[in-house]
């Protein structure tokens, strides 16, 4: 039992262990001041079976903790001669099971090591980049103490290309620090003829605690079943996870024997798994695979987050978003000024939510007039357009689980084009020039329009060239009106589609496309007065007023 | 999108790596990095004599520091007129596993004073002096924990505010802070999150000692605008109720929501202006920028309790609370207007898990 801290968990475990008449031997820490320790050694004195290994001094990754565990071995076999396996174990370890049951199924399995052991090649455990690496360079430098060192002279032997023998051709296994050996195993690694060949290797290797005994097992071993009996759960940086309290049954879905780390506080899980020898049996099924999940997630949420979350505590830099907003939504550019009732059609069409113009410059136009969306989202223009960036994000995370739809043209604040063009889960469709037909209907002085349509068809024409940059991850159609017109209802079907959410029947309505009796005519005096209105695509002006041409909608109305 | 190049350290995980260093004009980029440096160096050191020159407008009521042990959880604040919130303020923190609190009260007349000199593990100050010269308090603090709060993890506070963190109905401080530490880290994020009732301010009336939670049970769950500052690096997060409501016009005057209210402090340490930002500017790093959460908590904030209506007509008078008090004038109007602040889209305040799920805070990998 390697022990370095919270001596008074450490002493309850050891009495625990001995209570079911297993001998134990002790390594406390060099680190350890002598006081606490020999207040330690006096506390268990009354135990007849425990003994004290030297003290060495572990720190992390070093061979301080192999050398302990090695000494303390020898004594467990020497002083101990009926044992027949020996577990190693920590001072913040927890026996989930009743010691007997422990001792019940190492019996029934005499010649079996249990050791996780495993090539480099074969597993994605390794922390930091150093995989093979870890036994073929040198790593004299501590790497909590001396990060800089440490990398320098990494780098270095990879720039000299250093590469160091492998004693005798074992292959380097690792694998949990935390193994129960059978004694003939043990005592073949220990008593080795080539042990000061493999100590000597292994002291400059990194990390030795988790690959020297991995290593030499596997030449030893009559049986190995790869895998620890103790439950310990590693973070993304290696870290052991900590068991609190409350996950009391989580534990005792366990099917492992003794759980680590357990944070020396957590009374009711000692109280529970060693005062209580029946109530730890109440044993539901285990299920450790939920065990397993818990700790996946929380190393995904650690490392990827939640896309489309931004928060106080995730904050990512361009590019790191893993998608800007959490969901797909669609963006309609030109629909609700070519068709009368767009907006109404979608929602009926798709059981999408579908909002007005979101950012056009009076306020946000939510769905059916509200002044805040979900989320307490208000409708202000001057708080959306302070940041539209998490105005956007916030509308599309707080209604997850609805699809969102919403209107945009030339006539709104533009702040938000590049990033909706950026978002791999916007879905943009756009009639180009459409915005000329609510000019067209207006009851407005020509020059006015004329002005305004010169100055909307630069924005168009400026969106697009953003549309169909080499960032844009969006989903883009775009249709000039007059190719849309021709034959408008492929397009939307498709659209529809895409969103996924139909009613089964199909379209069963149409949308009611604005009469556009003398729209090209309009657009002949537009030309006429100067401003060459070009991003509607090709219509017909040679036609008078009243004209029916094939300009006139008409496909639309049938199916 | 030019450069991009993250340095990658051989052994480090990218996660936890700093700053992304861009590779064009790298030199430049580490001069200007080193003139930020000594520049933040300098101006930490101003708030630290700045401190110290304050330090005589504090006179001790009750100095129990001789029983701060080694491993104590502290907490610091500054006071005026608290009495309606301490009770449950202190309880709810003793719970938590606050081991003691530093405490300056500031000009109160409600036995403010009395309650806490009496209180076991509270160490009193007062002073008369300004709230608003004083940076709002910070300066007396900054001074108390260079004194007492070494080595200690340090819980900056107002005494309308309620911290929670992720399972802080299973897990004690102790079990947070310990974590913090196996993983480096020396600063805890809390967002301020605006607790109100539903119906006007002012007509349920708290009992002290209750759960001020049972009355204001309703929040804003997502409206909140974050950048990210140039200078000190901290995420500025505005947003809320009083956003949506009193600063719909000028939404650059919102308040602001983030704070970093724990920190294992050093003497060294400063805070730049209340607990929303600290120097070094490493301690601002309480989010994760390469995608991932880091663990938060929230700041469950009382300030909506009934007795805020006539408050404010008072503060609007002292002007102690805003650095340009003129432009807050509509806001303090608002509030004694005895306004509503619930609306459709508030959401009604259930437990921590909620919060999290909302991703108003996070339990990053400690699960």
């Amino acid at each position: 039992m390697l022990v370095h801290t919270a001596f008074g968990r450490a002493e309850q475990i050891a009495r625990h262990w001995a209570a079911s008449g297993c001998p134990i031997v002790i390594h406390a820490d060099k680190s350890v001041p002598r006081k606490s320790y020999s207040a330690f050694k006096a506390a268990l004195s009354d135990l007849p079976d425990v003994r004290f290994a030297k003290r060495h001094r572990c720190e992390w990754g070093t061979w301080g903790l192999v050398a302990a565990t090695q000494e303390a071995s020898q004594i467990m076999l020497d002083t101990f001669p009926d044992v027949r396996h020996v577990y190693l174990s920590s001072g913040s370890c927890l026996p989930l099971r009743p010691v007997q049951e422990l001792i019940d199924y190492l019996e029934e399995r005499p010649h079996t090591d249990f050791i996780e052991s495993a090539t480099t090649a074969d597993v994605p455990w390794t922390m930091g980049g150093l995989d093979q690496e870890r036994f073929t360079l040198r790593f004299p430098f501590s790497w909590r103490k001396h990060r800089y060192l440490f990398d320098r002279y990494v780098a270095l032997q990879r720039m000299v290309r250093f590469k160091r023998k492998i004693p005798n051709g074992i292959v380097p296994h690792m694998g949990s620090q935390w193994w129960c050996l059978t004694r003939q195993t043990l005592s073949a690694i220990l008593e080795d003829a080539e042990r000061v060949n493999y100590d000597r290797y292994f002291k400059k290797v990194w990390i030795p605690d988790e690959s020297y005994f991995q290593t030499l097992a596997r030449l030893y071993s009559r049986q190995i079943e790869s895998r620890s009996l103790t439950l310990s759960k590693f973070d993304y940086q290696g870290k052991p996870h900590i068991f609190y309290d409350d996950h009391l049954q989580l534990l005792r879905r366990s099917d492992c024997f003794v759980a680590r780390k357990i944070w020396p506080f957590a009374n009711k899980l000692y109280d529970a798994f060693l005062t209580d020898m029946s109530g730890a049996m109440k044993r539901t099924e285990p299920n450790p695979g939920k065990i397993d999940r818990i700790f996946a997630k929380a190393v995904d949420r650690r490392t990827r987050g939640r896309p489309g979350l931004i928060m106080q505590s995730r904050f990512p830099v361009e590019g790191r978003e893993n998608g800007l907003t959490c969901a797909q939504y669609s963006v309609f550019e030109g629909f609700s000024d070519l068709f009368e009732n767009f907006e109404s059609w979608l929602s009926k069409a798709t059981s999408a939510r579908v909002h007005g113009h979101l950012f056009a410059p009076e306020r946000a136009e939510f769905s059916e007039g509200q002044v805040v969306m979900n989320g307490a989202l208000s409708d202000s223009a001057e708080l959306r357009d302070y940041n539209p960036q998490a105005f956007l994000a916030s509308l599309i995370w707080n209604t997850r689980g609805e699809r969102q739809c919403f209107q945009f043209g030339p006539r709104d604040v533009q702040d938000i084009e590049w990033e909706i063009a950026k978002d791999h889960n916007a879905q943009i469709s756009v009639i180009t020039g459409a915005w000329a037909v609510p000019l067209f209907k207006s009851n407005r002085n020509f020059s006015d329009i004329r002005q305004e349509a010169a100055q909307l068809q630069q924005i168009e024409s400026e969106h697009l060239k953003t549309l169909r940059s080499t960032w844009t991850k969006a989903r883009v159609r775009i249709w000039s009106m007059a190719e849309f017109i021709e034959a408008p209802m492929e397009p939307l079907q498709a659209i529809i589609d895409e969103i996924g959410q139909q009613n089964l029947r199909g379209l069963a309505e149409v949308p009611r496309m604005s009469d556009l009796t003398g729209f090209g005519q309009f657009l002949q005096n537009l030309k006429n007065q100067g401003m060459h209105p070009y991003l509607m695509g090709d219509f017909p002006v040679s036609h008078g007023p009243g004209d029916t041409g094939h300009t006139q909608p008409k496909p639309y109305l049938v199916r | 999108m030019p450069g991009g190049g993250i340095k990658l350290d051989i052994t480090k995980n990218k996660t936890d790596s700093e700053q992304g260093q861009q590779g064009t004009g790298a030199d430049m980029d580490r001069l200007s990095q080193l003139t930020k440096v000594y520049r933040m160096r300098w101006k930490r050191r101003r708030l630290l004599y700045r401190s110290f020159r304050k330090r005589r407008q504090l006179t001790p009521v009750m100095n129990r520091t001789a029983q701060i042990g080694p491993d104590d959880i502290l907490a610091v604040s500054t006071m005026r007129n608290e009495m309606v919130r301490l009770p449950h303020f202190l309880d709810h923190h003793r719970a938590l596993g606050v081991d003691h609190f530093l405490i300056v009260e500031n000009g109160s007349d409600d036995g403010t004073s009395v309650f806490l000199a009496k209180q076991p593990d509270v160490s009193l100050w007062t002073t008369p002096a300004s709230y608003k010269l004083s940076r709002f308090g910070v300066d007396w603090l900054t001074w108390l924990q260079r004194q007492y709060a070494h080595d200690h993890w340090c819980l900056t506070v107002d005494a309308d505010e309620i911290l929670i963190y992720p399972h802080h109905d299973t897990r004690p401080l102790r079990a947070l802070t310990d974590w913090l530490e196996r993983h480096n880290r020396r600063s805890f994020g809390a967002m301020m999150l605006d607790m109100y009732p539903k119906g006007p301010l002012k007509e349920r009336e708290y009992e002290p000692g209750g759960d001020p939670f049972e009355i204001l049970n309703w929040f804003d769950g997502g409206n909140y605008m974050i950048q990210k500052k140039a200078d000190l690096e901290n995420l500025w997060i505005q947003g809320g109720p009083r956003a949506r409501k009193f600063f719909a016009d000028r939404p650059r005057r919102a308040p602001t929501m983030s704070k970093t209210p724990l920190v294992k402090w050093h003497r060294g340490y400063a805070y730049v202006s209340s607990s929303h930002s600290l120097l070094p500017r490493v301690l601002n790093h309480v989010y994760d920028d390469q995608g991932g959460e880091k663990t938060s908590g929230i700041l469950l904030h009382t300030k909506f309790l009934h007795t805020i209506v006539d408050k404010s007509a008072e503060e609007k008078h002292r002007r102690e609370h805003f650095a340009n008090s003129d432009l807050y004038d509509s806001y303090y109007d608002g509030l004694t207007d005895n306004p509503d602040l619930w609306c459709e889209g508030s959401s009604r305040l259930i437990s921590w898990r909620q919060l999290e799920a909302m991703g108003l805070m996070s339990k990053g990998n400690w699960v």
